[in-house]
């Protein structure tokens, strides 16, 4: 019997530390991922974030090994991720790589953080070539594929939505157990009174700064008189933020003529996103690709399977190019994986899968 | 409602020509006409509230800014009628071909360099004169450019995303989003934003002020790689 490819990846941009063990038809042996979680009212800072993920990295790796009932022997790659995210949270993985890859004599591959999560969201829900809503505590793009590469249509100019909804959430000082994204999803749901807020979109981008501010003075000031209830905020705030992302998502589809959208990344869980972007698909004609939290969070598996692709198409880092970046964008990053589908190889590697 | 009954019992002199991200553009006759009826339709998705004041802004600001641009010698159609209860323009039925599609038989068929330069200097020309005259497209796109039959002269059309503002930095996002539309759709064409801003210089009077803000929007972008 042939031998599957089998990539180990590593995960560390942000607050999770993951690594995840993942064959090339996109099956997961194992993906164990930990997060740092800061007290209610505070977030997350990048020298103690470093210090969580150097904690956790190596019975992670351990974990995930006796998990998917393999030994470093049967790796064919390890693959980190490059960027973007925190310099000192993604210093760790990068580190870790080049050790084991010394150590156990196996390339490596450097992964675009953003790629894998469209990679990764590809695979689970078989979207074949969808517009891509990239949504999370550090970047928010919607992004289409064109000519070898994953284009950015529109994007924030500021502030990611993710970022706009965890700061909110610190005003109100909720938990950041499991994330602070998802008690104000929790909040939202018993909010009534919907509270008129700034909404902004320039052109096919958005800005989210202003409305967090709007919304920090007017929470202080109504929530005081009594006007309205923190889930009338956290309702009010949801509503307005996602309906400019389904209204430029819903643009890039317009100019892309492409019927379907894929919504990936930690805001992606939203399950009021993902309906939004449902109303919004149905009204024409397409199709909504979600996925839940094993997938849409950060995790290992995601920079595995997507390190993988480049693998099999003959792509590999040298040890002394294995940097890591706070700055990559994701179209800097030629995706050879796709070239090879879109010239007609119907049996393209990533559709073995589904 | 004169403008009711001709769009109800006429049922079959309305023809769906394009169904956009936020209107339904239909093609009909208005007084004997051959126009354009322009529905905006609620977005079931967003917050009732925050629909009906985003559709009917957009709809007033539409109307305005048509007229507007008109004033400032830039052509646009001719606008016959406003319905704020039922969300509709009518205006006139522009016969030609939009831009992009002129400039996407050029990356078929070859450029003809003479009508590429004619097409970008008159875009060019007319967002100086719109700027100038304080007003801002919103959705400066080569779909929303038409090349009119027999004068091949330039109209703008979609001023669903207009506002009036003197402020650089508007301008600059405006030309932000055209240079991004241009790279993504007509890449083949070679340069046509330079073009286009060579004679938006020649145009606007306060170009300067705009083409700086240009080169700070264009850094914008987040986690783009820097040098140094």
């Amino acid at each position: 019997m042939e031998k599957k490819m089998i990539a180990l990846g590593f995960e560390g941009s942000a607050n999770k530390i993951g690594v995840g063990v993942v064959t090339l038809d996109g099956t997961i042996l194992s993906n164990p991922r930990h997060t740092y979680i800061t007290p209610p009212g505070q977030g997350f800072l990048p020298r103690e974030t470093a210090q969580h993920h150097l904690q956790h990295v190596l019975p992670l790796v351990k974990s995930a090994l006796k998990e998917a009932q393999i030994t470093s022997d049967d790796i064919d790659c390890l693959c980190y991720t490059k960027g973007p995210g925190m310099g000192a949270p993604l210093q760790v993985s990068a580190i870790v790589v080049r050790v084991l890859s010394l150590l156990w004599k196996k390339p490596i591959v450097a992964v675009n953080h953003c790629v894998a999560h469209i990679e990764m969201g590809r695979i689970v829900t078989g979207a074949v070539d969808p517009v891509v809503l990239y949504v999370s505590g550090g970047n928010t793009q919607v992004i289409a594929y064109s000519e070898g590469r994953y284009r950015i249509f529109g994007e924030t100019i500021d502030i990611a939505v993710g970022n706009c909804l965890d700061r909110f959430a610190r005003v109100l000082t909720l938990s950041n157990d499991p994330s602070p994204g998802y008690n104000i999803e929790q909040l939202a749901k018993k909010g009534e009174k919907f509270i008129d807020l700034p909404y902004v979109v320039k052109g096919m981008d958005v800005s989210f700064s202003g409305i967090l501010s709007y919304i920090e003075a007017t929470a202080e000031e109504k929530l005081k008189n009594n006007e309205c209830s923190p889930a009338d905020l956290c309702y009010s705030l949801q509503e307005t933020l996602f309906a400019m992302l389904v209204e430029i998502t819903e643009r890039a589809m317009a100019h892309c003529d492409s019927k379907d959208v894929l919504i990936v990344g930690g805001v992606g869980c939203n399950e009021r996103l993902q309906e939004m972007m449902r109303v919004m698909c149905s009204e024409r004609g397409g199709r909504l690709f979600a996925t839940d939290d094993r997938y849409c969070i950060d995790n290992g598996a995601m920079i595995a399977y997507t390190g993988l692709l480049a693998y099999a198409h003959g792509s590999t880092t040298p040890l002394e190019e294995s940097t890591f970046t706070q700055r990559f964008r994701t179209d800097e990053v030629h995706a050879i994986w796709r070239e090879e589908q879109e010239s007609g190889d119907s049996s393209g590697l990533a559709d073995v899968g589904k | 409602m004169e403008i009711d009954s001709k769009t109800g019992s006429e049922n079959d002199a309305l023809i769906l020509v394009k169904q956009g991200a936020e209107a339904r553009v239909f093609e009909s006759v208005f007084a004997g006409k051959r126009s354009i009826i322009k529905e905006r339709f609620s977005k079931k998705y967003r917050h009732p509230s925050l629909d009906s004041k985003l559709t009917l802004k957009r709809l007033n600001a539409e109307a305005r800014c048509m007229t507007k641009a008109r004033r400032l010698s830039v052509s646009t159609p001719v606008l016959y009628a406003v319905d704020p209860v039922l969300h509709t323009l009518i205006f006139e039925y522009v016969e030609g071909a939009s831009v992009k599609d002129v400039l996407l038989g050029f990356g078929s068929n070859g450029v003809v360099q003479e009508r590429l330069a004619d097409i970008a200097t008159q875009i060019g020309d007319a967002i100086g004169k719109l700027h100038d005259g304080g007003l801002v497209h919103g959705d400066l796109t080569t779909s929303n450019m038409l090349i009119r039959d027999g004068t091949n002269k330039l109209v703008l059309i979609d001023f669903g995303l207009s506002f009036t503002s003197t402020l650089p930095e508007d301008k600059a996002v405006d030309l932000y989003v055209l240079e991004r539309a241009l790279v993504s759709m007509h890449s083949s064409c070679g340069n046509v934003m330079d073009l286009i801003l060579a004679a938006y210089k020649k145009s606007s009077r306060q170009w300067c002020s705009t083409m700086n803000k240009l080169a700070q929007v264009r850094l914008r972008g987040r986690k783009r790689t820097m040098v140094g």
